[in-house]
């Protein structure tokens, strides 16, 4: 039986007035990839963000065990989260390998080198273009790159905010199976925020549905996919 | 011929001038000369340009604080002109990091207007700091290059300070570029420069890398000071000009491009003296700077050298 990894209780989080999140409660358990559900505007994106403390936010986000909320985004990093944010997660300007390089920013031991390398061979395009700025790539190369850039953190948590936004669907699928066999090689704990329900629902082990800042819904993945108000909502058949 | 006479005589040009060789010769030394000065402190905007996206026209002030204390260090102290220099470069990266700290970093640095703002603000109160305390009277601070020529044809003299002038900015680019590429702490100035928000989700720490980057744009405009005051005379409003020239070297060269810098302070400098020398204008020598300015602005805002942003929306 697998133990609560990330665990997160009355989180809110705001804009300046605006009210995004009213208090939410949601756990992820250890090497499991969960998945957040829900409509344009429901607070799927703050949520990532508040995690990593780039929104205000109050309440208690327990790792391992280990208090988060008033640490900065720089410790919670060093914490070994990493996340990729909606479409820009890169460094337009730096080349592709300062990119995996600045994505180990925070790592004192002697396998980063070795860590590229492995990149470049699981996403080979990568290697080929190592020298080439980020911004030169293309859309499903930069998201690739953005979430290399992640893993070289070699990260405990992984937040992926819409991984598949904007990608093909033949490279969103291989993006997925990536993803898939990195939590299962790594046993790198996952929370995706993802547009593509029925996509993400087939590779999460929990899910939630997020409405208005509010959790409404949360179960396994499977016995969500099976809902029929989650069926109409979010899958469309 | 009509025309062109004509023209000749509005600027008071003569042909005797037009013609004579050493004269060039002597005013393109000079020119480079001054364009290394102009190059170095425009470095020093280019790298907080680079990394904030806007202007710090405090630049000026800060060199202008450290040309000062390198005058206390030298003339007064006693110490050696170089050494006198480089630590005047260390107390004003100390003083920007400082002044970064307190009066930079409350602001969002994705807020440019109010953080332009602020550094007007800083400008007036250095400068007027800088007149309180050591007065308005003119001083003269030694070059830190010996005096004379080693070579010399005619009028046209390729003196050491010119020669040391545009060997200190190359090595200064050099050093930097080095800096920028291959240290830890340049891939952090980088990854804020190119994406604030990825930046602090790799875990670098925005705030003191800024901080940095203002310290080390201190130390190099201290040091751009340092080499334009020998030429002229010490006082609270001297940097204000030099800042002029700067900005039309760095709008000139791409705000964001460091050799785009060096490139344009070049070229500022040569315009300059060949304009006030053939030309006559030398009441109008600051007014060929913001031509410049506003020519690059209108026709080619991105500079020479500058990177035209392109993101993926």
């Amino acid at each position: 039986m697998s133990s609560t990894y990330l665990e997160v209780r009355g989180l809110k989080a705001a804009y300046g007035d605006i009210q995004v999140l009213h208090g939410i409660d949601f756990s992820v358990d250890e090497g499991q990839i969960a998945v957040i559900l829900g409509a344009n505007g429901a607070g799927k994106t703050t949520t990532l963000r508040a995690l990593c403390a780039m929104v205000s936010t109050e309440g208690s986000v327990r790792l391992g065990g280990e208090e988060l909320a008033g640490q900065s985004t720089a410790d919670i990093v060093r914490r070994g989260v990493a996340h990729v944010p909606q479409g820009r997660g890169t460094f337009p300007d730096l080349s592709v390998e300062e990119n995996l390089m600045a994505g180990a920013f925070v790592r004192t031991d002697a396998d980063v080198r070795a860590d590229i390398e492995q990149w470049y061979e699981t996403f080979p395009v990568l290697g080929e273009r190592r020298t080439q700025t980020a911004g030169s790539l293309s859309g499903g190369e930069q998201q690739m790159l953005a979430i290399a850039r992640a893993l070289m953190l070699r990260p405990s948590l992984l937040l992926l905010d819409e991984p598949s936004l904007g990608l093909a669907p033949m490279i969103t699928r291989a993006l997925f199976e990536q993803l898939t066999a990195i939590n299962e090689e790594a046993g790198t704990t996952m929370l995706v925020v993802e547009q593509n329900a029925a996509l993400a629902l087939r590779v999460a082990n929990q899910a939630y549905v997020l409405e208005a800042g509010e959790m409404a819904l949360s179960g396994p993945a499977d016995e969500l996919a099976a809902d029929d108000n989650v069926r109409r909502a979010y899958l469309g058949y | 011929m009509v025309v062109l006479a004509s023209v000749l005589g509005v600027f008071d040009i003569s042909l005797d001038k037009l013609s004579n060789g050493e004269l060039w010769l002597a005013q393109f030394f000079r020119g480079l000369s001054d364009g290394a000065t102009y190059a170095s402190v425009a470095l020093a905007l280019v790298m907080i340009y680079k990394s904030t996206g806007f202007i710090n026209f405090a630049q000026g002030s800060l060199a202008l604080l450290g040309v000062y204390l390198a005058y206390i260090f030298s003339v007064e102290q006693g110490l050696p002109v170089a050494l006198a220099v480089v630590c005047a470069m260390v107390a004003s990266a100390v003083v920007a990091a400082f002044i970064e700290r307190v009066f930079i970093r409350p602001f969002p640095p994705d807020h440019v207007l109010p953080l332009v703002i602020v550094t007007l603000g800083l400008l007036l109160i250095i400068d007027s700091a800088v007149g309180i305390v050591w007065g308005f009277r003119t001083r003269s601070l030694p070059s830190m290059f010996p005096s004379g020529a080693p070579i010399e044809w005619g009028i046209a003299q390729l003196t050491w300070r010119t020669i040391g002038n545009l060997g200190t900015v190359f090595t200064v680019v050099g050093l930097l570029y080095l800096l920028l590429s291959r240290t830890k702490v340049g891939l952090a100035f980088r990854a804020v420069s190119s994406n604030l928000e990825s930046a602090r989700l790799v875990g670098i720490r925005v705030g003191p890398t800024l901080g940095f980057g203002w310290a080390l744009a201190a130390a190099i405009g201290t040091l751009g000071g340092a080499l334009v005051v020998p030429d002229l005379l010490l006082e609270p409003s001297i940097m204000l000009r030099v800042l002029i020239f700067s900005l039309a070297a760095a709008a000139l060269g791409g705000l964001d491009s460091m050799v785009g810098a060096v490139i344009g302070g070049l070229v500022v400098g040569l315009a300059r003296n060949l304009l006030v020398t053939f030309l006559d204008l030398s009441e109008l020598a600051l007014a060929t700077a913001v031509a410049v300015i506003l020519v690059v602005l209108l026709v080619r805002p991105t500079g020479l050298f500058g990177s035209t942003r392109v993101e993926r929306v």
